[in-house]
């Protein structure tokens, strides 16, 4: 069987800049991979590789057992990406946004409702989002990235602006329990270990770290960003 | 559970990593029923659905942030005001007339061109879409749309003021073709608005390039309109449209409309 996640000597530059450099893993499905490092070490990269939006420059990618991106038209809806930006527009309701996001992707309306209601947003989901705080946006980013249930989720720092209530009521949706296979950012070595299968650690954009979560010294993620 | 792309100790990033390992148990050991490893591609909405959910959403953001349509109007209300004023004449006819309209309605035009993506740049709307199962034709026929649509408003304000401001009682026996002529010109200006507004906006200097690569590309519509329109607007008696002007909107609809499709697809590209 095929690993969700397949990358042999993946590089990916920003002009002269590498960003990605030499990366090769395979991560299973229902596996997860938590990727730490400094600011600027390529973590944000390699997800926006993963779900298509950047082209690898060399090496090989393959994702959900599709060659990318040759094959992207294949995992496209299948993959759930999570990063900074909540990727809904600030003047449109949360409603709004996800039924947008919904017929986009094909889903029923019975979804959204079913989703809101599971990060506790199905209350404030007819104001603007201009209107929200960075918590609840980020909740109903939340909503987005899993609205059509993906098999795959990137997600970079996906608790960030996230209270511990509001933390507890998406872990079911994105954390390990929602089985789904996962490769997330984090710069807290203790709550990243503790969800991850596969730890990889990125510095200037090249591994220097690959290793089974259970056997991992949290010393030796603490080394990366000194 | 993972594993590297090949066996034996871990021995560090640059040899692949840790070592295959047989599942350990526990909730992210094995693909959840329906989920991951079900393989399939899954099928999207049709292109249709997808631009009518576009459709509504732009139409959605306009009603709300009233940041296009309402500038576009007052722009080309006010230049009409000015031209009334600085040429100091109670009405103008024939080219002049026919060119004032035209250069006016297409710097209004390029306000709408300028915004047309700059949501979807700002707030993520690109990457929204592109992690859609949906044919990539749908974001540009959408948006054609709504540039097409915040024309036609345009010109249903600024037509009427242009009328009233610088032409002759007259010229109201020639509505329906003035009409016919604007919806053939703003199908080009449309096609053309999108194409460049897509290709400006992930640039940093979008402001300045919209402009820039718009106007020169629209020359021909500007030029073909404003010939369409003179003889309607000459004074006394409108005389016919010249159909040759017609067939040159028209043809330059259809090779920017086939070249917009051809090429958007790159846009969108990293």
């Amino acid at each position: 069987m095929t690993g969700a996640v397949e990358l042999v000597g993946l590089e990916r530059r920003y002009g002269e800049r590498i960003a990605l450099a030499d990366v090769t893993l395979t991560l299973e499905h229902g596996a997860t991979l938590v990727v730490f490092g400094p600011n600027g070490a390529g973590k944000s990269t390699l997800l926006r590789v993963l779900a298509g939006l950047l082209r690898p420059h060399d090496g090989s990618l393959r994702v959900l057992g599709h060659t990318m991106p040759e094959e992207d038209w294949a995992v496209r809806g299948r993959i759930g990406l999570l990063g900074h930006d909540p990727l809904l527009y600030r003047d449109l309701t949360g409603r709004e946004n996800l039924r947008y996001h919904a017929r986009l992707h094909g889903v029923d309306d019975g979804r959204i409702d079913e989703v809101l209601e599971a990060v506790g947003m199905d209350r404030r989901a007819d104001e603007p989002l201009r209107s929200l705080s960075r918590g609840m946006v980020q909740r109903l980013a939340v909503c987005r990235a899993v609205l059509q249930d993906p098999d795959l989720l990137l997600l970079d720092e996906p608790r960030a602006n996230l209270d511990p209530a509001a933390g507890d009521l998406v872990e079911p949706l994105i954390g390990r329990a929602s089985g789904r296979t996962r490769v997330v950012t984090s710069h807290d070595p203790a709550g990243g270990l503790a969800e991850a299968d596969l730890v990889l650690g990125l510095r200037g954009g090249r591994p220097e770290l690959l290793e089974w979560a259970e056997d991992l010294d949290p010393a030796r993620i603490t080394e990366l960003y000194t | 559970m993972s594993s590297a792309p090949q066996d034996g100790p871990p021995a560090g990033p640059s040899q692949g990593g840790p070592p295959a390992r047989a599942s350990q148990g526990g909730p992210a050991a094995g693909p959840p029923p329906g989920g991951p490893g079900a393989g399939a591609s899954r099928r999207g909405p049709s292109t249709g659905t997808a631009v009518l959910a576009i459709l509504r959403k732009e139409v959605r953001v306009e009603l709300r942030t009233l940041e296009s349509v309402p500038a576009m109007c007052l722009f080309s209300v006010t230049t009409f005001v000015l031209f009334h004023f600085a040429l100091d004449r109670d009405s103008v006819n024939g080219d002049l007339a026919s060119g004032i309209l035209w250069v006016t309605l297409l710097f209004s035009g390029v306000l709408a061109i300028n915004r047309l993506f700059v949501a979807d740049e700002e707030q993520g709307g690109f990457d929204g879409f592109l992690l859609a199962p949906v044919d990539r034709s749908a974001l540009l026929i959408a948006k054609f749309l709504t540039l097409l649509g915040f024309l036609v408003v345009l010109e249903i304000v600024a037509v009427p003021a242009f009328g009233l401001l610088l032409l002759e009682p007259s010229v109201g026996r020639v509505v329906l073709r003035l009409i016919g002529i604007l919806l053939l010109a703003d199908v080009g200006i449309a096609a053309v608005g999108t194409l460049v507004a897509a290709l400006a906006v992930r640039t940093r200097a979008r402001d300045l390039l919209g402009p820039l690569l718009a106007l020169p590309l629209l020359v021909p519509v500007v030029i073909g309109g404003a010939r369409a329109c003179a003889p309607l607007f000459a004074a006394g008696h409108p005389a016919s449209v010249p159909v040759r002007w017609l067939e040159t909107l028209g043809l330059y609809d259809l090779v920017f409309g086939l070249l917009a499709y051809a090429v958007f697809d790159f846009l969108l590209e990293d």
